[in-house]
């Protein structure tokens, strides 16, 4: 394989004069080891087999080429006359399945340690949602959204790309190195999946089931995957980052989310006033509900429906509040109400009700957010 | 061997009507096969030019030329037609053509159903595309539709698709049985069953498949359908449904359907081979048995498509077990053709180019499907670009340049002209290398961790993605030379000769060119 990739070289300094992109780009050919055990263990796998192959491939063209060459009718050469040989038919079907037993059996081991989920010191339950993930930490009572970080202007092209080119998000997740993590993996709409290259970790997470996956991380980092369930209009735009710190590192970190938890509670508590929930709001609105009603309110009908103008976004607060906290279900609309604070609920409610000329005047507090939840 | 349907006697030795009514009424095999060809060429470049679509879109990072939403389409779009519209029906075309030719009969065994099973296709690939056209847009899940993204949450063309559908699984289903009751009852007397050419043994094979999975297929559309419009909930978790479920009924179709988009290429390759190596085909029973065997096998494996769904561990190692065993008859094959090349006296015109590109090619993507049975390492590979190049490089030099190798070989006795060799070497040149700068480097893209289905990607993808686009360019401009061959080959050229390969085996060759309209009406003598 490598060998292929030198001879392309001169068409990839062509290239190269073509796009300015292509600076960032690099030609890797070969799957990378990754920083896990498994990982490791899978590419040594990859290795083997594709060294198999090549063997194989060399016996089998070797002869094919060599016929090619030699027997050719323009060269004189009279055809034999045989159509079979018992032996050599036997022999070919014995060799290669003796070689497949012998692929089968590290396979198998790697499989059952994949497998074994048992002993973990860290539960982590990762939730699928159209076009985000959410980690949840079972055991520390406290979860968030990872949502894309990438901008817009990036992916229409009026900004330079950044380095990390939709494989950025705004909360990572954190895990501690050394520690064997486990996550419980589902979905709350369609099935996604949820991959890192470097852990050699993938597994789906389906809606109504739980997915067992674990890893121990050993060199901190930062790691970078992506959704590979295609998962509807933005499967390729919700990525995964892990960022793998030390023990210390991390329980700062966690006493930090929940002094943060608790501040976000307190908020719901305070007075707002019009101009800082419709600042709230526009922020919240972008990151959680742009990506399928648009950043102008326009949705892409009939799958998204437009806020801006809508009968519900301009009419009664309580039905407004109604469709965001609960969804709608049996369509992409989820139920807001568990993934988003009371305020950011309050704001973003307000933010629709008087954004893109939908000048409702209306103010939605936080408090009326928990009075209508708690009525239910 | 029971004799011809009587209904035909009456047209005899009446040549093809004329007029529209030649095509629409007609129950001649060769006529059927012609249409079948036609279309399934058109198709091949309606789901060509949305490969396009995708490779441009993914020529560079950003979203340049398509939406997401309708990138999917375009995906999911060019999935189904290339395999149910351009595969399946040339490959049913061929079978029109050739079985009757090869196995000494009249026609194919019901000339009325063919004809209707022929003209559904149209009707079903009419509704299929029309759903470009509706609003919401085409079906934008995968040609794997897997449930729930396909049901609570598909456009609403879904339902249009699940008839076509349906009508498409008819369409094959009658298709099937027409081969099974020809080959089984009008081989010509002598004709064993261990004496028929394999095409025949592979269509016949392929046949029995097609039977046992198309009803899966439709089955498991119709169970999307009553999701969709009447409130079951097989597949919704939130009313008890079960959404794996819907994996394993699609691959238990699913696995079989892509041995049935290779075997009968098999065949067709056997006899080239073997014709341009003036050699009779090494083991021809091995080959006979390896592809029951492989047919068999096909029906256990379908859970490797499933490795990351969370299968229990023993169900997994089982799946990849099965897997790892179906490489055993399928390298048979390939051993079998290079021994028949081996010591024989080779020429190289066009069928040969493609039959020999094809054993290479597609035992580089056996290769790839060899990687990803291993369970563990198709945790890495799976849903991305690798799998992509793998099977394409199954399915491209697979099934089509099998077609092709096929189409090159009896296109002088279907038009009684040869065709312009030149041309013809050209085109296969400029596929064979079109095709691998546009799949080859997707297996680096995929090892390098870039997932399939996404309309755009992390820089450091670009470069092999690029590459990739122009080789697919090029491989797409080519085949209007084939179109511009074929054509020219039906209007004039050199007159062929009744046999017109002198390594050629087979009855079909004891006929002039071009065969006439009617053939084989007292069946001939074997041995
Ligand atoms: C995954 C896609 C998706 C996201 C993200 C999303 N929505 Fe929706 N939304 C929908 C769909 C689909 C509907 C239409 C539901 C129906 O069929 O009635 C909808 C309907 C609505 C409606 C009613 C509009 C009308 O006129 O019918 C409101 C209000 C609304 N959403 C607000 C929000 C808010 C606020 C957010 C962010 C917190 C949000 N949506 C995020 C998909 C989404
Ligand atoms: C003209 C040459 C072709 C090109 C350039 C091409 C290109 C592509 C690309 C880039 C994809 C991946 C799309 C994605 O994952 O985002 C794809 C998917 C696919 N192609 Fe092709 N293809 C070609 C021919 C064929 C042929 C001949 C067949 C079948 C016989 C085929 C069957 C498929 C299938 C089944 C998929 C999967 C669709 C899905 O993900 O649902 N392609 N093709
Ligand atoms: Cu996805
Ligand atoms: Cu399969």
């Amino acid at each position: 394989m490598r060998v292929r990739g030198k001879r392309l070289t001169p068409v990839v300094a062509l290239l190269g004069l073509l796009s300015p992109a292509m600076a960032m780009a690099d030609w890797t050919l070969n799957m990378s080891p990754g920083v896990t055990g498994t990982s490791n263990q899978i590419f040594s796998l990859h290795m083997t087999i594709l060294w198999i192959c090549v063997a194989i491939g060399v016996v089998v063209f070797g002869v094919m080429f060599w016929s090619i060459l030699a027997h050719r009718k323009s060269q004189g050469h009279k055809p034999a006359n045989f159509h079979e040989n018992t032996v050599v038919e036997i022999l070919w079907t014995i060799v290669p399945f003796a070689i497949l037993v012998a692929m089968a059996i590290p396979a198998t081991a790697t499989l059952v340690e994949m497998y074994d989920t048992t002993d973990a010191d860290l539960d982590i339950r990762v939730t699928g949602y159209q076009w985000k993930w959410q980690y949840e930490y079972v055991d520390q009572e406290f979860g968030y959204f990872s949502n894309l970080a990438t901008p817009a202007d990036q992916i229409r092209n009026r900004q330079n790309k950044g380095e990390n080119y939709l494989l950025e998000v705004d909360n990572p997740l954190v895990i501690p190195v050394g520690q064997k993590v486990r996550f419980l993996l589902t979905s709350n709409d369609v099935i996604h999946s949820w991959w890192v290259p470097a852990f050699g970790v993938k597994k789906d997470a389906i809606p109504g089931f739980i997915n067992e996956a674990w890893v121990k991380v050993e060199e901190p980092g930062t790691y970078r995957g992506q959704c590979t369930e295609l998962c509807g209009k933005n499967h390729g735009f919700m990525p995964v980052v892990v960022e793998a710190v030390p023990q210390d590192e991390y329980d700062t970190w966690v006493a930090d989310q929940k002094a943060a938890a608790e501040k976000e509670r307190e908020l719901t508590q305070k007075d707002w006033t019009m101009e800082e929930l419709m600042a709230r709001g526009e922020q919240t609105y972008q990151t959680t509900c742009a990506s399928c009603h648009q950043p102008d309110g326009s949705g892409s009908p009939p799958a998204f429906p437009a806020l801006k103008g809508s009968a519900i976004a301009t009419g009664d607060v309580q039905g407004h509040l109604d469709i965001v906290v609960n969804g709608k279900s049996g369509t992409a609309m989820q139920a807001f109400g568990s993934q988003l604070s009371e305020v950011d609920l309050a704001a973003v409610v307000t933010f629709e009700r008087n954004a893109w000329g939908n000048n409702t005047g209306d103010m939605v507090t936080p408090k009326q957010v928990l009075d209508f939840k708690n009525q239910q | 061997m029971s004799a011809v349907a009587d209904t035909h006697t009456q047209e005899h030795h009446h040549g093809p009507a004329r007029g529209i009514s030649r095509w629409l009424l007609t129950t001649n095999h060769k006529d059927i096969g012609t249409m079948y060809l036609v279309f399934s060429f058109a198709m091949f470049l309606l789901g060509g030019s949305m490969a396009m679509v995708i490779r441009a879109e993914l020529f560079q990072p950003g979203l340049q030329i398509v939406e997401p939403e309708f990138f999917n389409q375009m995906t999911t779009m060019h999935g189904l037609i290339m395999v149910f519209g351009a595969v399946m029906p040339a490959f049913v075309g061929l079978a029109n053509w050739m079985l009757p030719l090869m196995i000494g009969a009249p026609d194919m065994a019901l000339p009325r159903m063919n004809n209707w099973s022929f003209w559904l296709l149209p009707c079903a690939f009419l509704i299929l595309v029309s759903t470009l056209f509706m609003q919401g847009g085409a079906p934008n899940f995968g040609w794997t539709f897997y449930a729930p993204l396909s049901t609570t949450y598909g456009p609403p063309s879904t339902t249009f698709f699940i008839f076509a559908i349906h009508i498409m699984g008819v369409s094959s289903i009658m298709g099937a049985i027409n081969v099974i009751a020809t080959i089984l009852n009008l081989r010509a007397p002598g004709m064993t069953l261990m004496k028929m050419p394999l095409f025949v043994w592979t269509w016949l094979i392929t046949a029995f498949l097609l039977i046992a999975v198309m009803p899966v297929l439709a089955g498991v559309v119709t169970m999307m359908l009553m999701d969709i419009n009447f409130g079951t909930s097989f597949f919704d978790a939130s009313g008890g449904g079960d959404p794996v479920l819907f994996q394993h009924v699609f691959w238990f179709f699913g696995h079989p359907e892509v041995y049935i988009m290779i075997l009968p290429a098999f065949g067709a390759i056997s006899h080239i081979v073997s014709a341009f190596s003036r050699k009779s085909l090494f083991g021809y029973s091995s080959m006979v048995y390896a592809v029951g065997a492989i047919a068999l096998l096909s029906f256990i494996v379908w859970a490797h498509h499933m490795f990351t769904v969370g299968v229990p561990l023993a169900g997994q190692l089982f799946f990849m077990y099965a897997t790892l065993l179906i490489a055993v008859p399928t390298g048979v094959k390939v051993f079998n053709w290079v021994t028949t090349m081996f010591r024989g006296s080779l020429s190289f015109e066009a069928p040969m180019l493609f039959a020999v590109a094809f054993i290479v090619l597609f035992t580089i993507g056996g290769f790839s499907g060899l990687m990803l049975a291993i369970a563990p390492a198709d945790f890495q590979y799976h849903d991305t670009y690798f799998v992509v190049a793998h099977f394409h490089y199954v399915l491209v030099p697979g099934a089509i340049f099998g077609i092709f190798a096929a189409a090159y070989f009896w296109l002088p006795k279907w038009t009684g002209h040869m065709y312009d060799e030149t041309l013809a070497k050209t085109h296969f040149w400029m596929s064979f290398v079109g095709m691998n700068l546009a799949f080859f480097p997707m297996h680096f893209l995929g090892l390098a961790g870039m997932p399939r289905r996404i309309p755009d990607y992390a820089l450091q993808f670009a470069d092999f993605n690029m590459v990739s686009s122009i080789g697919a360019f090029m491989f797409g401009a080519t085949q209007l030379l084939f179109l511009f061959i074929v054509v020219k080959c039906v209007r004039g050229g050199e007159k062929a000769p009744a046999k017109p390969w002198d390594g050629a085996e087979g009855l079909e060759w004891t006929l002039p060119s071009p065969a006439p309209y009617h053939t084989f009406e007292t069946p001939p003598e074997i041995k």
